[in-house]
């Protein structure tokens, strides 16, 4: 190449008969690099500019990010357990909402890591970046200590959500375990679709993330703006009834060694926080054992059978999808095509088939390849169907299983720590000092 | 005796607590381990291989961003600085100059400067351009190729999902270490693995 260099001014002519030549060629389909024309000899003393390329965000800055996920995280606990302060809450999570959300713009989140984590376990060329397992594994350790801390004060989808709760309506219960199950199955077609590498889900249909960005698809715009919309009355409804991640979080809060409660000492059964909570997650004292012990040990019986049932039936059903499912990777979808266009069914050729055909890949590797990724839709399917019976069994079995409570208690895997419910506990305004009355405050 | 039966339940839940809790928090910190151990603490941003762009105008309306993150670059050094410039020039153009109805590029994105006879330099205005690749596919048909579209990273928020990578029919974007963060042609490309 550097023999070309020292050429002189002849070069243009060179240039129009070379370009009209080339024109004609048949070659020139795709763009490559191919020096057709030689490097000019300057010799007014020009020098070429040289093409800025500026970096990407410094390195250091996803340190900043860990710091300030540790520091929400302490600090959302601290004002959750140990101050109870409901407006320090909220205030850190404002802060969560501009730092995560508005200036980081939604990412890299935990919700979204759960699918960088699935993909890193599945894909053994995927290395997963140091700052991602963080994100993913840091809220879930901190909650099996203080619940779902993470939620209440740090996350910035839970804040956009929160920021908005107006006129919260109870969501009926049968609706409310119902709608539950969706994030269940959201977690599982997520990490099924990063298994299999078709691509990140839970990303793709993030409601907020357009407003983070200040700019999205219309449709994803729309979606958020729906969203916050019904969360207006139905409080935080991605939370409950969409995040993956949540799921998680809620089966590492159940265990939570130390979590919020609503009163900061003994319940006596005011009611006064019955109605306190917009999330559904405080639970009214059971009362008594409601219909006959025989009948309900029956019922449990038979959903201790179903179970196996489910899990099976589950499994295969899924499984039986992967037709479908495997159309949503890239390269099954390219496969049809391809073989659409070779039978003649889809008369002009797509991009991606053109694209193919001109990688000089021949057809027989890429149907090998997909059968590849079919077969694994189909046991990864297996896998999800079977997770899905289990979940909704063991629904069944909880919903139908009596779990006798004296008093009002908070559902830990539910319960998000937001605090709003402390200000509600006649005990929790003794303990500040702010019972109104007076009169009744002659407890010592 | 009765204290000692209505405790039992509670220590026995309890444990169970406890032991779950245990499980939970060693798969949380197990899976993490195992990733870290392979995860790279090098971050990864997303990149556009020029060899592989088939330059289907894709990158410019799939962006997150109101305006592309992706733009053409250009490599001088392979540049021949032609007059008559098939990344500038649409094909059929009446003249060589700088009109509007001669520019192949939608917005006049591209700066044409005379330098000396009869060489011409061709400068892109990356706020005007689009990324659509139009001059891109004009240049490596019929030139050099020292036109070709690149991920620029003051721009890119570096989405988990790009959502160009998802919508690029040759499969042209992937991840590249963030230390090496374009995959450039020509001297630059070659300065830069060095």
């Amino acid at each position: 190449m550097p023999s070309n260099r020292h050429q002189s001014r002849i070069t243009v002519k060179k240039c129009l008969a070379a370009s009209s030549l080339v024109l004609l060629s048949p070659s020139a389909a795709f763009a490559q690099a191919v020096e057709r024309f030689p490097r000019p000899d300057f010799q007014s003393g020009y020098v070429r500019p040289l093409l800025q390329t500026p970096g990407p965000r410094s390195f250091w800055l996803g340190y900043l990010d860990i710091f300030v996920l540790v520091a929400a995280l302490a600090l959302a606990s601290y004002f959750a357990l140990k101050l109870r302060s409901r407006a320090r809450m909220f205030g850190l999570m404002l802060f969560s909402l501009a730092y995560f959300g508005f200036f980081r713009r939604g990412c890299i989140c935990p919700v979204g890591a759960v699918q960088n984590v699935s993909l890193g376990l599945f894909d053994s060329g995927y290395a997963v970046p140091g700052i991602v397992i963080v994100f993913f594994a840091l809220p879930l350790i901190l909650a099996l200590f203080f619940g779902r801390t993470f939620c209440g004060g740090v996350c910035p989808l839970g804040a956009i959500q929160d920021a908005v709760v107006l006129r919260p309506v109870t969501v009926k219960p049968w609706i409310a375990h119902s709608l539950g199950m969706i994030p269940y199955a959201f977690l599982g077609f997520a990490v099924l679709f990063t298994a299999t590498g078709a691509g990140f889900v839970v990303c793709r249909y993030d409601p907020f993330v357009g407003f983070f960005r200040f700019g999205a698809p219309f449709t994803m715009l729309l979606l958020g703006a729906s969203v916050l919309l019904l969360g207006t009355v139905v409080a935080r409804p991605y939370c409950r009834f969409l995040c993956p991640y949540g799921v998680l979080l809620g089966w590492m809060s159940r265990l939570s060694k130390w979590h919020v409660r609503t009163s900061p000492g003994e319940c006596n059964n005011c009611r006064l926080c019955e109605e306190s909570c917009p999330f559904g997650a405080i639970h009214a004292p059971s009362g008594e054992f409601p219909g006959d012990r025989r009948t309900g040990a029956r019922q449990l019986a038979v959903l201790l059978v179903l179970l196996p049932v489910l899990v099976v039936g589950g499994g295969w059903t899924v499984s039986r999808l992967y037709v479908p499912l495997s159309g949503q990777h890239f390269t099954v979808a390219l496969a049809e095509r391809i073989q659409h266009e070779n039978t003649g069914i889809t008369v002009p050729a797509s991009d991606e088939s053109n694209a193919f055909r001109a990688s000089g890949k021949t057809t027989a590797e890429l149907f090998a390849e997909a059968h590849v990724i079919r077969e694994r839709f189909k046991t990864g399917g297996w896998f999800l169907g079977a997770f899905l019976g289990l979940v909704a069994g063991a629904k069944l079995i909880g919903l139908s299983v009596f779990r006798r409570r004296t008093g009002y208690s908070i559902d830990t895997s539910a319960c998000f720590s937001c605090g709003r419910c402390f200000s509600y506990c006649p005990v929790e305004r003794e303990r500040l000092g702010k019972n109104q009355g007076g009169a009744e405050n002659d407890n010592e | 005796m009765a204290a000692k039966e209505s405790q039992n339940p509670v220590n026995r839940r309890d444990a169970l607590r406890v032991g779950l809790s245990a499980v939970g928090g060693l798969t949380v910190v197990g899976v993490s381990g195992l990733l870290a151990g392979k995860a790279s603490s090098r971050e990864t941003v997303w990149q556009i291989d020029p060899e592989a762009c088939i330059q289907c105008e894709k990158c410019s309306a799939n962006c997150v961003l109101p305006q592309s993150a992706v733009k053409c670059v250009h490599s001088f050094s392979m540049c021949g600085y032609c007059d008559l410039c098939s990344g500038y020039l649409e094909p059929g153009a009446q003249s060589r100059d700088t009109g509007a109805e001669n520019q192949l590029c939608p917005t006049g994105a591209i700066e044409r400067t005379f330098i000396e006879d009869p060489y011409f330099q061709y400068t892109i205005d990356e706020e005007l351009c689009t990324g659509c690749g139009k001059c891109v596919k004009g240049c490596g048909s019929f030139g050099n190729g020292s036109l070709y579209l690149q991920v620029r990273h003051d721009r890119c928020l570096n989405c988990n999902e790009c959502s160009i990578a998802r919508s690029c029919p040759s499969r042209a974007f992937r991840r590249v270490p963030a230390d090496t963060p374009y995959i450039l042609r020509g001297d630059e490309g070659a300065k830069r693995a060095e």
